[in-house]
């Protein structure tokens, strides 16, 4: 049996991680060690859920996979560049738990957004968010106004922003954080429909578990206090998945493995019902106060 | 999820300030390095293109020798229009007028405390209305609709053009300054009060009603509490304004024992001395200072662990 | 981001159409405030003589009235040119105040350092009777010229200026900043797409209170001395002749500028930045 962490042999991963260490300090003390010793390959178009309970980490990687914050000690290499080189050429989409989305532009151009940014004309601006709004279902509210719309709607909007420029990898840190459960499961779907449609590589946050069996190759399910990798899990559920998957039995012995694995790791899945620590922690240290 | 809290919340600001010792004292060092910054410009215009400059407090002649000769002559900064801070600086310490046995400073204290008990007075009036009228338009909306448009518009009138008429009318005695430290005070806490006592958050409200409580209790248990921060930010908006409007109203009318009559005597003689003038503006700024500073204080301890309101 | 309403499209549309879609909605809300003016207008016309009251301080509207008409444009307290030459120092003061005010909050946000100097400053200046300085002012320039006046207006309108545009630039959704900083962008872009359309609501929230603070200037600046032929001198000493009738049309002129600029600087907010409006509840 391979090892579940790494790529199959040959194969060169998109995303490696190697050692990453993330300590948050102020001055010379150590506020808390968030990560310790991740190791994880991510293979191309993969679907990757990480899950864990409060202050397991799990938004710090992928803020640092992102290139929003670095890791203390240890590598990440992205489709074969640094993080900090893939974010300058901009390899990838992100989609926040706040949809982020401006009030001042239109639904179509806050799509268009990334593609100002990235210097394309503007008749390959329109084209492609029209073509991403299509994709999210959402070609009828191109002149709306971000306000007008629900939140499962304005993550849509996200969706297809983040998607936009085309990029080969997506980092989503629970974008349905804020959603309800119909609502969520329905993004479910079309989070899957889309990553089937573009190929993406996704790495994906969440403290639900069904969540991430239902999206994912691997669940990558973690510990806290520090952050570790408890293990990894291979989601062997055929695809394509659709709510009929949800009622399998394999679907409930995976659920169930994830949550034994979780619940072995200290942690309850109670305490991710508040807004993950690592992101907001960071920020604030990062920012300080204005006087 | 987001928690329910009393209030209904605005938007995230990224970096809200935390009061703290180290806040503090950073901020008392940033005014002190204010002060020195502006002297050292101050003067540092007027070696470059000021008049002479001389021993301090004296006036031109053999005994008093040239000590420096700026190599510029700007009209805006000789002695006259920007006088040498040393030389106010002294200027407090001159007899108030010729022959007076009190100095500037004493003098100018005793004004600044008689305008400062006009405003003062002015000041509760003020608010007490503005609570007052706030828990009316709150409670009947009819009311509210009919007079705070008026409310609203007045703020965009040049309400400081009524002083002068208000101290001629009534004779130039302090109950006309107080009515217009009132004046100006009750719009800025009126509208603070009714959005501070509107801000709860609908659901709080929707409790109160199943515990079946009255109008009354709900007033003073829940709006009054959730209003005082707006509360706060329009007093210190108004601890300023009142004072403003003693000075105004003192001015023309002629109220003989405050800074406003000081500000306008300084201003005749300013010929024969500007630095007194400049004593008289130092003086109402200090008196604006620290009544706001006071308001400020009243706010911590009211307020003592509670969230700034945001910013209205 | 609240979770909005569905399918409101009055944000929709050229700009002509917004607007009187939004008049229509509101006109229904004003009549008790309508009521309100006709009543007090009655009541000051009619109950005033009914009481034989002097027209010591409150003269009936219908005196007012015949004292505008008498000194429209002619005699000693002639209403239009002062209320233009007032309106000129104000705006003079309104225009360099904002701009001043627009520069330093655009170093202040893109320098932290330099902010932490100066937004404590265009805070902290509210405290201070800047109007104090107007006796100052007068003699820098002489009485005569209504630059003193400007000067006054331009440094009231600074400091809010500076307070609100520096916080505007500076308070983005910090989701916002990381979103930019994933697209790799430079902090001009930043600035462009993201702080400036967020600042503009504080923009015109500053402009709301600088239109009635370079009013304010101006005329207290006067009340201080200058020509007798601007509204602030009238309004001194019409009420030192105790002819209160034209003291209240001067106060009456003063008050419509202000209306004015106010109702100028909202219909820019309207046209401008329409999504801020339905934000606030009132589009």
């Amino acid at each position: 049996m391979t090892d579940p962490h790494s790529a199959p042999s040959g194969a060169v991963p998109v995303v490696r991680i190697s050692g990453v260490d993330k300590t948050f300090t102020r001055g010379d003390s150590i506020l808390t060690k968030a990560l310790e010793a991740i190791d994880l390959d991510v293979n191309l178009g993969e679907f990757i859920s990480f899950i864990g309970p409060s202050g397991c980490g799990k938004s710090t990687l992928l803020r640092i996979v992102g290139d929003l914050t670095s890791p203390t000690s240890g590598t990440v290499t992205v489709n074969g560049k640094t993080a900090e080189r893939a974010r300058r050429d901009r390899d990838y989409g992100m989609v926040f738990q706040a949809p982020v989305l401006f009030d001042w532009r239109t639904v179509e151009d806050n799509v268009k957004l990334p593609l100002e940014i990235l210097g394309q004309d503007a008749a390959t601006r329109t084209k492609r968010a029209r073509e991403m709004l299509e994709l999210v279902e959402l070609g009828d509210f191109l002149k709306h106004h971000p306000y007008q719309l629900s939140g499962g709607m304005q993550q849509r909007v996200a969706i297809a922003r983040a998607l936009a420029f085309q990029p080969s990898i997506l980092l989503m840190d629970e974008p349905f954080g804020a959603l309800d459960e119909m609502t969520r499961e329905r993004m479910n779907g079309e989070v899957l429909r889309i990553w089937q449609q573009t190929g993406t590589t996704i790495l994906f946050v969440t403290h639900s578990i069904p969540e991430a069996v239902f999206l994912s190759s691997r669940v990558v399910v973690m510990s806290a206090r520090p952050g570790r990798i408890a293990k990894v899990i291979d989601i062997d559920l055929p695809r394509p998945r659709n709510e009929d998957s949800r009622e399998t039995r394999r679907y409930f012995e995976l659920v169930t493995e994830v949550r034994e694995v979780l619940r072995a790791g200290g942690g309850s899945l109670d305490d991710a019902a508040t807004v993950d620590a690592g992101g907001s922690l960071e920020r604030a240290l990062a920012e300080g106060p204005i006087g | 999820m987001a928690t329910v809290t009393a209030t209904r919340g605005g938007r995230a600001a990224s970096g809200v300030a935390r009061p703290n010792a180290s806040g503090r004292g950073r901020r008392t060092v940033l005014w002190v390095l204010l002060a020195v910054g502006i002297v050292a410009v101050w003067e540092g215009l007027k070696a470059v293109g000021g008049t002479p400059w001389r021993t301090p407090g004296s006036l031109p002649g053999p005994n008093n020798p040239v000590l420096w000769n700026p190599p510029f002559r700007w009209p805006l900064v000789n002695d006259l229009n920007l006088p040498h801070v040393w030389n106010i600086w002294l200027a407090f310490l001159d007899p108030w007028q010729r022959g007076a046995d009190r100095n500037v400073a004493q003098f100018l204290f005793d004004a600044a405390l008689f305008t400062w008990r006009e405003a003062a007075l002015g000041f509760v009036c003020g608010a007490g209305i503005g609570l007052i009228l706030a828990t009316i338009f709150v409670h009947s909306r009819w009311l509210e609709r009919a007079f705070v448009p008026y409310v609203v518009a007045s703020q965009t009138v040049p309400i400081l053009a009524i002083g002068p008429m208000i101290t001629y009318a009534f004779g130039g005695n302090v109950a006309s300054v107080v009515i217009i430290a009132t004046y100006l005070t009750f719009f800025p806490v009126t509208i603070a009060m009714i959005r501070g006592l509107r801000s709860l958050d609908p659901r709080a409200l929707e409790l109160t009603r199943s515990y079946a409580a009255s109008p009354w209790d709900v007033y003073r248990k829940l709006r009054l509490p959730a209003s005082l921060p707006y509360l706060f930010t329009a007093l210190k908006i108004a601890a300023t304004a009142s004072i403003v409007g003693a000075i105004i109203g003192e001015g023309p009318g002629g109220i003989p024992n405050g800074l406003g009559r000081v500000l306008d005597t300084y201003n005749q003689y300013y010929i024969t001395g500007p630095e007194k003038l400049w004593a008289a503006i130092i003086a109402c700024g200090l008196l604006g200072v620290t009544f706001f500073l006071l308001v400020r204080l009243a706010e911590v301890l009211v307020l003592r662990g509670r969230p700034a309101a945001a910013d209205g | 981001m609240s979770a909005g309403l569905m399918g409101r499209p009055t944000a929709n549309g050229p700009a002509i159409v917004r607007l009187a879609r939004a008049g229509r909605r509101s006109i229904g809300e004003y009549v008790p405030a309508l009521v309100v003016l006709v009543g007090g207008f009655l009541l000051l016309e009619y109950g005033l003589a009914a009481v034989h009251i002097e027209s010591f301080l409150l003269p009936r509207p219908t005196a007012v009235a015949a004292a505008i008409a008498d000194n429209w444009s002619t005699g000693r307290f002639a209403l239009v040119p002062s209320a233009l030459a007032t309106l000129e120092e104000a705006v003079i003061g309104l225009v360099v105040g904002t701009i001043a005010g627009v520069t330093v909050a655009f170093a202040s946000a893109r320098w932290g350092t330099a902010r932490g100097f100066l937004l404590p400053i265009a805070i902290g200046a509210n405290a201070i009777p800047i109007i104090a300085f107007a006796p100052l002012f007068n003699n820098w320039f002489g009485l005569l010229n209504p630059l003193a006046k400007a000067l006054m207006a331009a440094v009231l309108v600074f400091f809010p200026v500076v307070a609100n545009v520096t916080r505007g630039l500076v308070q983005v959704e910090p989701g916002a900043l990381e979103l930019m900083r994933s697209y790799a962008a430079s902090e001009w872009t930043i600035l462009r797409k993201v702080r400036i359309p967020n600042a503009l609501p504080y923009f015109f929230t500053a402009m709301k209170i600088a239109t009635t603070l370079s009013l304010i200037g101006a005329i207290v600046g006067e009340y201080f001395g200058g020509s007798s032929s601007v509204l602030g001198r009238i309004i001194v000493q019409s009420a030192s002749a105790l002819k209160f009738d034209v003291t209240w049309a001067a106060i009456l002129f003063g008050a419509a500028i202000g209306i004015v600029f106010y109702a100028i600087v909202a219909l820019a907010e309207r046209l401008v930045i329409p999504w801020a409006a339905v934000l606030r509840g009132d589009g």
